[in-house]
């Protein structure tokens, strides 16, 4: 108590204030460090004689096949994901019971707590032996659509399988952040639209579903981000190869797995080699996230403005 | 039927709507006619169910489409497709749970699965055991002590900062520039995939320790990485919501900005605080990518962080999975695998619900 009274009150105004900017300063370095120490040690890979890097066509042939494997894997995860997660959110917020709607909220955020090791011991063990019968039975009805040609793989560990478990992971994030936008939906049009003889449905395509266009969008981005970045789900459930358009053969990569996978045992240039792979998936889902988070704000604005 | 349709046309209000029971009516009858069908191709409880479920929600909608008319009859697909969505997304949640109880039990009861680590298991043990039908030797307990030393350590490298970075955005600020840099990056840290995090460490502490430098410190700096934006939100959500009465209050008795932040702001935002700060370790304790990079693989009690490779309940799970101690006899390994999917489940769940149980015990008293 005394020290309030005496001098000590204002260098610890003085203290506080610092300790406050720098902890702030210290985010801002450490996001630059990031990067800085990523492209350090990526330099060599660039560098190197494009024989001794993998594959031994240069890195710009290393990394395209995993970079195409990664964007299949979560466009997957986004078709699967997206629809399903923006009717749960609608579920949630217009069609369940208001008393239900906590309760439910709160599973499907169960859904995100669970840990991605375990959805990927689960995918690998139990979806893909489930998905063995549909994959044979695509590939024999359907193997002309190059995405199904056979055969099928014998363990269901396919890319497929893959983004299926992906876009379970996801799903929660997409569902959850539409929620919060289908919440702010003004309640003003909404009553308008059931007072002029509305169904539920049509009073959600016309108050609700216009009004979450933006938020939707940025929900879906971030959802992206993460299928993207995620590296667990994809290294345990996925049995590895070159790049193949067929979604229910084992093969394909993705930039995340390869690095959780090789990287255990990687020494000298093949080190550098997966820091620059992993630089490249920085840079891809900053590049995704930023736009999302643009247009979170441009939609701020705009629902501000209103 | 007929004729009571015909009743219910005397009222103009009733006309052209289904009687009350018809939903129960459908559902009795699709799940009669769904066992029916079930009955010809093989019958599973499964299959049945969503039989019944497509043949409820089909002639629900057939139903009113002809008697109610196109838009009720959309209405009523539109709600049977949300409906079912929320359904077909809780499937995996389920599938999941089960199944890692149904496999993680027995390993999670076997005697000295909690208390012994894989020192000395190798697979000659494993295969002994799964010949001699003996129980699965070699447990978790170092995985548990390195997933509570590095969650920890990470846990007292992001509190402060992302507490202190939280109280500059809300109480120094004043909303400049440069708190607008780092609410965007903290957002763009918040999308940074946790492979690049743990690779981010490894790349620091590769360069200034020497190559290699696998430590459990390593990977608590990753998890930092990933647990300082989670910490800096839900703490910015909180301090925003306390009350400007109670800081005004505290200048207008000459108290200083620090105390003032110390003992009025912060008390009252502290049930938020650590219920966010909770949440955080919830979701770092899960990860692995980053532990993968960098803690490497120990088999053994490691309880230094500063030296050595370190084990983490998640780690553990990928490597017994992946790599079974025994290549012949994969059982014993998936046994101990799925037993700790489930302890970390458990513990995981624990971390949420004591989140919510500090969030609302401890709710902050805001006006009234």
């Amino acid at each position: 108590m005394k020290s309030g009274r005496t001098g000590t009150g204002r260098a610890g105004d003085k203290v506080f204030s610092g300790a406050a900017l720098g902890a702030g300063v210290l985010i801002v370095v450490v996001l630059f460090a990031v990067a800085l120490f990523l492209v350090i040690q990526a330099l060599p890979t660039f560098s190197a004689n494009p024989a001794d890097i993998t594959g031994g066509r240069g890195f710009f042939s290393y990394i395209l096949p995993i970079v195409i494997g990664t964007l299949i894997a979560a466009a997957i995860a986004l078709v699967i994901a997206t629809p399903i997660g923006i009717a749960v959110a609608l579920y949630i917020s217009h069609y369940a019971p208001r008393s239900m709607a906590r309760g439910l909220g709160y599973v499907v955020d169960l859904l995100a707590a669970i840990p991605s090791v375990i959805y990927g011991a689960w995918g690998a063990t139990f979806l893909a032996s489930q998905l063995k019968a549909p994959y044979q039975w695509l590939a024999d009805n359907l193997g002309w659509i190059p995405i199904f040609g056979g055969p099928a793989s014998g363990t269901g560990k396919t890319i497929l399988t893959a983004g299926i478990v992906l876009a379970v992971m996801v799903l929660p994030i997409i569902a959850s952040l539409t929620r919060e936008i289908f919440l702010q939906a003004p309640m003003l049009h909404q009553e308008a639209a059931l007072a002029l003889g509305a169904t539920r449905w049509e009073m959600i395509r016309m108050a609700v579903l216009p009004f979450a266009r933006g938020g939707i969008i940025s929900a879906v981005m971030l959802g992206l981000g993460r299928a993207l970045g995620e590296t667990m789900a994809v290294a345990l459930v996925l049995s590895s190869g070159p790049l193949i358009a067929s979604l229910i053969r084992s093969g394909n990569q993705t930039i995340a797995a390869e690095i959780a996978l090789d990287f255990p045992e990687a020494f000298g240039l093949r080190l550098n080699e997966l820091i620059a792979a992993g630089l490249v998936l920085f840079l891809i889902t900053l590049l995704v996230n930023m736009v999302a988070r643009w247009i979170i704000s441009r939609h701020k604005e705009f629902s501000g403005a209103n | 039927m007929a004729a009571l349709m015909t009743e219910r046309k005397r009222s103009a209000l009733t006309r052209g709507r289904l009687p009350r029971y018809t939903p129960y009516v459908v559902a009795g009858s699709a799940i009669v006619v769904a066992a029916a069908l079930m009955s010809l191709i093989g019958f599973n409880v499964f299959g049945w169910a969503v039989l019944s479920a497509v043949l409820f929600a089909a002639g629900n909608v057939a139903c009113s489409a002809l008697v109610e008319g196109r838009r009720k009859a959309m209405d009523k697909l539109a709600t049977s497709v949300v409906a079912g969505a929320f359904l077909v997304a809780l499937l995996p949640l389920v599938s999941v749970i089960w199944t890692v109880l149904v496999n993680g039990i027995p390993g999670l009861l076997a005697p000295g699965f909690l208390g012994t680590s894989m020192k000395g298991v190798t697979g000659t043990v494993d295969n002994a055991s799964v010949t001699n039908h003996t129980p699965v030797l070699g447990g978790v307990y170092h995985a548990m002590l390195g997933s509570v030393l590095i969650t920890l350590w990470a846990t007292l490298i992001s509190v402060p900062v992302g507490l202190l970075t939280s109280i500059y955005l809300v109480e120094y600020s004043a909303d400049n520039k440069f708190s607008k840099v780092i609410t965007f990056l903290v957002d763009v840290m918040t999308g940074i995939p946790s492979i690049v995090a743990g690779l981010f460490a490894a790349a620091f502490f590769g360069l200034v320790m020497g190559p290699g430098t696998k430590t459990g410190f390593v990977a608590a700096v990753a998890l930092s990485v990933l647990m300082i934006p989670v910490v800096v939100r839900s703490s910015e959500e909180m301090l925003k919501i306390v009350p400007n009465e109670l800081r005004e209050a505290a200048y207008a008795l000459g108290v200083r900005k620090w105390r003032t932040i110390l003992k009025v702001v912060i008390p009252t935002a502290i049930s938020g605080i650590a219920s966010g700060v909770t949440l955080a370790i919830a979701r770092v304790i899960g990860e692995t990518a980053p532990l993968l990079v960098t803690a490497g693989f120990a088999t053994q009690i490691n309880s230094n962080v500063f030296a050595g490779w370190m084990a983490s309940l998640p780690t553990f799970i990928y490597t017994q999975i992946m790599t079974p101690t025994s290549p012949s006899n994969p059982d014993p390994s998936a046994q101990r695998a799925w037993a700790a999917a489930l302890l970390l489940i458990l513990l995981v769940m624990l971390l949420n619900l004591g989140a919510r149980l500090v969030a609302s015990l401890f709710a902050p008293k805001t006006g009234r």
